[in-house]
């Protein structure tokens, strides 16, 4: 093979990884909008809450340290060595429940029935106060985040590649990055079981339910409130995951938050309202920037991977708003 | 002493009563002024009257959907099986027995038929086989049903629907149906069909009804007895038989005879009651 093909596969692959990564965060998007109509501007900051506080239980940080310095005067930076892992994870789980019940009781509950621009504006609102929550709990220093997800590149796969290349080309091997094959994995994993969670369970059942009729899941005795701490606690656990893996790629900071951007052109291309839209919207995303970057680039001086996700966003939101997996609007004459 | 024993006997029968019930939307909008009503256990009672008239507002006042759209009961008691409910939740009186089947249908239209029979089944907690066992029975009432078993809802007729909605609400194992509008938009013949469903679901499963309709001589032919609302109130109540040869129903509701008047406003002749608390 020419190592001009395998660039191409390279780019390809890591094309896909990279989707998956918007992926992760998309799907987040995808379940709040599914059950309550809510495009919810605040799951970019919850899997950076989520991953300072994984990374505050790991290393035993004492929360709003800070804060307790300023008040009490007493200085308590750390309780001790940290957790394990799991442990860690499974604490960061509870709070990121916690903290659905929260938004249950103290936002949506009171917006019951209001457009849904209201709440689109409740959830910028809840971004900003998760932020800052963040920052007081946790500092807002750069963090590094290693619960032992395996990262780098693989000496063995550059070595497989290397043989693929035709004999006396300068080519040295295809880099993968092994976080970025964990998180394919783990996104893949995560959809299936959505998937069967929303497909044959009785709550899965009932959510599809409050995602098609509101007024319809009350008349027959859905209660809204419960479904609504469960949709976001199950955002909550996505948040969680996506702030694992992107954190353990770049680092715990505030530019975390940012990721939700990137979702967005995914969204729109998979459809708001479909999990596999979302995984396949993200790949598609990924794999078209770096190839664009790597052919179109060039010739425009470069520098494309950053708008072009939007660019096919636009195009989409033209020919085709529901996007490519979205739910049809049913209607019947 | 034999009267109290009869008043004892007729509020054990009574299994929903309405006792001069107010409604006001987002706090200023009056559309309920005082209704009372009581349905029988077994009966099938018709709410009769024109657009607006307060039936389906009456109607989600008792299965707490008002609150949902900014309206609230402000004056007056709903009692169901001897309990008060006005504070109840909608979840909390569909697992007391008393389920809404909503106007326009409310299918939900990205799930399949019997995805949807399922979710009425949401609040039981009897187990797979009982619900199992359920719904080859709603399947026995609605054949059609069975038939289109695994379509997305939202793509089966208008008739199919309704009787899918009424189904849905079945698989709650109710004791109360609170059907409103079931002949919206439906041909004569189906609308035939469907209220002789409803009388076998309550000749032979025991479910009481509560149905508002527009379509008064059906309604009257299948109801045992009826309430007529008029700017939210009961102008005139009955039994279906008396109502069918009331003179003014007649005229109004029914299209026959008439010469004059055009509500019963103008009716001098007609006796208007009220019922009031205490």
């Amino acid at each position: 093979m020419s190592p001009d093909f395998l660039y191409f596969i390279e780019t390809v692959l890591n094309g896909l990884m990279s989707g998956v990564m918007y992926s992760l965060v998309a799907l987040g998007f995808v379940l709040i909008f599914k059950a309550s109509g809510i495009f919810n501007f605040a799951q970019g900051v919850m899997a950076l809450f989520a991953a300072l506080t994984l990374v505050g239980l790991l290393t035993g940080q004492v929360p709003f340290a800070h804060l307790i310095h300023a008040i009490f005067g007493v200085e308590a930076q750390h309780w001790g060595a940290g957790m394990p892992a799991l442990l860690a994870v499974i604490g960061t789980m509870v709070v990121m429940i916690a903290l659905a019940f929260l938004i249950e009781r103290i936002v949506l509950k009171h917006l019951v029935n209001q457009e849904p621009i209201i709440l689109f504006m409740a959830t910028i609102g809840l971004a900003y106060f998760l932020e800052g929550l963040g920052d007081l709990m946790w500092g807002s220093d750069v963090k590094a985040l290693d619960i032992g997800v395996p990262s780098g590149g693989s000496f063995w796969w550059e070595d497989v590649t290397r043989e693929w290349a035709a004999e006396g080309s300068d080519y040295f091997g295809m880099y993968i990055d092994k976080l970025d094959v964990t998180a394919a994995i783990v996104a893949a994993v995560l959809v299936v079981a959505l998937s069967v969670f929303s497909q044959y369970t009785r709550m899965g059942r009932a959510l599809r339910a409050v995602a098609d009729d509101h007024q319809a899941a009350l008349s027959v005795g859905i209660s809204l409130r419960t479904i609504w701490v469960i949709v976001w606690s199950i955002a909550g656990f996505v948040a969680l995951v996506a702030g694992i893996m992107w954190g353990s790629k770049s680092g715990v900071q505030f530019s975390l938050s940012l990721i939700a951007l990137k979702a967005l052109p995914v969204l729109i291309l998979g459809g708001f309202t479909s999990i596999p839209g979302a995984i396949v919207g993200g790949l598609i995303i990924g794999v078209g920037e770096k190839l664009a970057e790597l052919y179109i680039g060039p010739l425009v001086g470069g520098a494309i991977e950053n708008w072009f996700a939007y660019v096919v966003a636009l195009v989409f939101l033209l020919y085709r708003p529901q996007g490519l997996f979205g739910d049809k609007i049913i209607e019947r004459i | 002493m034999a009267d109290t024993h009869t008043a004892e006997t007729s509020a054990e029968r009574a299994l929903l009563e309405l006792n001069n019930i107010e409604v006001i939307y987002n706090h200023v909008i009056l559309v309920l002024k005082g209704v009372s009503l009581s349905v029988p256990k077994g009966g099938i009672v018709a709410l009769l009257g024109a657009n607006g008239a307060g039936k389906t507002t009456t109607l989600k006042a008792i299965s707490n959907l008002l609150r949902a759209e900014r309206g609230d009961v402000t004056k007056g008691s709903i009692v169901l099986k001897g309990e008060h409910v006005h504070d109840l939740s909608p979840n909390e009186l569909v697992r007391r027995g008393c389920i809404q089947v909503m106007e326009g249908r409310h299918c939900f239209g990205h799930l399949s038929i019997e995805e949807n029979l399922l979710t009425g089944a949401y609040t039981r907690r009897d187990g797979g086989a009982a619900i199992k066992a359920d719904l080859e029975k709603v399947y026995s009432y609605f054949p059609r049903l069975r038939e289109r078993r695994s379509s997305q809802a939202g793509y089966t007729s208008g008739g199919e629907q309704q009787m899918c909605a009424i189904g849905r609400a079945l698989m709650a194992k109710p004791d109360m149906i609170l059907l409103d509008e079931p002949s919206m938009g439906l041909a004569p013949q189906l609308v035939e069909e469907i209220f002789e469903i409803v009388r076998q679901l309550n000749a032979n499963e025991g479910v009481t009804f509560l149905l508002a309709e527009q379509n008064t001589n059906v309604a009257l032919k299948y109801a045992t007895y009826g309430y007529i609302l008029e700017n939210g109130r009961v102008v005139l109540d009955g039994d279906a038989k008396s109502l069918r040869e009331n003179d003014d129903v007649k005229e109004f509701y029914l299209g026959i005879g008439g010469d004059s008047h055009s509500s019963f406003r103008n009716v001098k002749s007609y006796r208007r009651r009220k019922r009031w608390l205490n």
